[in-house]
């Protein structure tokens, strides 16, 4: 299979799979359905790189993205949506938040 | 101890002239209160459903459940450019006109004309009714008089508002000094939208209530501060800056922010990586000065100003230059339909989108919290078995809120007695 990710970040591209959603319900429900060992193992490798990675997103037109810095752009939503789990909850809930729903229903695709 | 100053009464309840009394919850735990609200608010005041920005061209529509008020809402653009307004239903035999696939569920798009999927009839933009199937089949059918219902439609700062009310007060006017206020806010430019929906199990008035005080914030949300952060804002609690309330309508005036914080260690490293958080991007774009109507203390520690636009329209206008929005639309007495739509600049660049992202994200982490303690005080409400309940002077507003729903029942209730007694 054709890497999803551009070349430079080879070490993210185990995740792309997985994280390169486009839409936020998609990566929420990815969130749910992740253990926090996985969601660990992909916030510690992707942490160091994001900055590396925003800048390799920042050399084109935003809405002219090619489609392997779409999808770096995807996996770094991503990688904000699992910092919560990660560097707050340690847990892929929010406390205290069992039956409650917020679901995104529009959001600017890229 | 006092960090802001209040009125010189001692207490913004009592400056307001709001009782100190406990607050009881009656009128959120009663199928017949609510009866009474549909017709005494949701049929009678201006009720904020979209923005222009939804209507872009001649033939744009979208609909709008509106259950508080029983109907559905059609909103178009003509071809004249001007927006109208109608119940969403045929003048055949009352089939809901526009809907795909659920009726329930609220739809959008562009068309010329509006087509009933149930005998055909046809509409054009300004509701008039222009063709009908086997019309000879008919009696005497006059399609001038046939045409659909409208109702009356304004546009406040491109925010679209539509009332039942057959003599309602202009909307400008309706809005009030707090409105005005505002105006001039570049609403236009921030066309950027997210949107989150959930059905809340609680009176409507319950979740208004937990955003129209931040008293709770320290102590619900107090995991989402890095700790040392926490528990100085425990420590601390909360104090707006300022309140105000005009007729039905009220705001709240915070500080807070962060933006940029003070020392880095104060703040998440997401937060330290993306330069933003549950107030934004920490660099908004340049819009120039504010309306005099926001910051109404003219504070530096400014961060948020919150406006409740009676019933259900909130205001939230952001340090960082980027707004949003609240809806909260009834369905019943203990259940509503919660809306929230966050409103950015459109981002610049890849950066600019991940920093509005994570602000998104962000508030959903809160917003969870928020609605999760709605239907567990709404089941404890309806048991009856505690009926009083204390209101600090920082649950101002909740009071303000309570009291007018209130007073426009008990007013409705003796326009009522009054034409009862008058015979007519």
């Amino acid at each position: 299979m054709s890497a999803l990710l551009p070349a430079e970040f080879a070490d993210l591209e185990p995740y792309a799979a997985d994280w390169c959603l486009a839409a936020e319900p998609d990566r929420w429900a990815k969130r749910l359905d992740s253990t926090m060992e996985e969601m660990k193992a992909f916030y510690d490798v992707c942490f160091p790189r994001a900055e590396e990675a925003i800048a390799y997103c920042d050399k084109f037109d935003l809405d002219d993205l090619p489609d392997d810095a779409k999808n770096l752009l995807h996996l770094l939503f991503s990688f904000a949506l699992v910092s919560y789990p990660i560097e707050v909850w340690n847990q892929p809930l929010p406390i205290d938040t069992g039956s409650a729903r917020l679901d995104r229903i529009r959001e600017p695709r890229l | 101890m006092a960090h802001f100053s209040k009125p010189a009464e001692g207490s913004w309840t009592e400056h307001f002239g709001l009782s100190t009394e406990p607050a009881n919850y009656a009128d959120s735990i009663s199928p017949e209160f609510y009866a009474l609200e549909q017709e005494a608010i949701f049929k009678k005041t201006w009720l904020n459903v979209g923005r222009v920005e939804q209507l872009p061209k001649a033939g744009s529509f979208f609909t709008k459940e509106l259950d508080a008020a029983k109907t559905s809402v059609l909103i178009v653009k003509n071809r004249d450019g001007e927006l109208r307004a109608f119940h969403n239903m045929c003048r055949h035999r009352g089939n809901k006109l526009v809907w795909n696939d659920f009726p329930k569920a609220e739809v959008d798009g562009t068309c010329r004309q509006f087509t009933c999927k149930y005998h055909g009839w046809r509409y054009d933009l300004d509701g008039k009714l222009t063709f009908v199937q086997q019309e000879g089949e008919f009696f005497d059918l006059d399609k001038e008089q046939f045409g659909l219902a409208p109702i009356s439609i304004d546009v406040w700062e491109g925010f679209i508002f539509v009332t039942f009310n057959p003599d309602p007060q202009p909307l400008r006017e309706y809005m009030g000094r707090m409105g005005a206020g505002v105006e001039g806010y570049p609403f236009e430019l921030m066309t950027q939208k997210h949107t989150y929906r959930a059905e809340i199990g609680s009176n409507w008035k319950l979740f208004i209530d937990a955003f129209m005080e931040f008293y709770h914030a320290p102590v619900l949300h107090n995991r989402q501060s890095v700790s040392e952060e926490s528990r100085k804002l425990a420590k601390y609690g909360y104090e707006a800056l300022s309140y105000d309330i005009d007729g039905p309508h009220a705001m709240v005036s915070s500080w807070g922010g962060m933006s940029p914080p003070a020392d880095l260690n104060m703040v998440k490293p997401i937060e330290r990586t993306l330069h933003s958080g549950l107030f934004g991007p920490w660099e908004g774009p340049d819009i120039g000065e504010l309306p005099p109507g926001v910051n109404p203390a003219k504070s530096p520690a400014w961060g948020i100003d919150s406006f409740l636009f009676f019933p259900n329209f909130m205001l939230l206008l952001w340090k960082p230059n980027w707004y949003l929005t609240y809806h909260y639309w009834p369905t019943s007495y203990h259940t509503h339909i919660f809306e929230t739509t966050l409103y950015f600049a459109p981002p610049k660049n890849a950066f600019e989108r991940l920093q509005q992202e994570l602000a998104v994200v962000t508030f959903k982490e809160y917003g969870l919290q928020d609605a999760n303690t709605l239907e567990a005080t709404q089941t404890m409400l309806e048991s009856g078995a505690v009926t009083e309940f204390p209101l600090c002077d920082q649950e101002v507003m909740l009071r303000h809120l309570h009291t007018v729903c209130r007073d426009y029942v008990e007013k409705h209730l003796s326009n009522a007695g009054a034409v009862a007694a008058k015979g007519v």
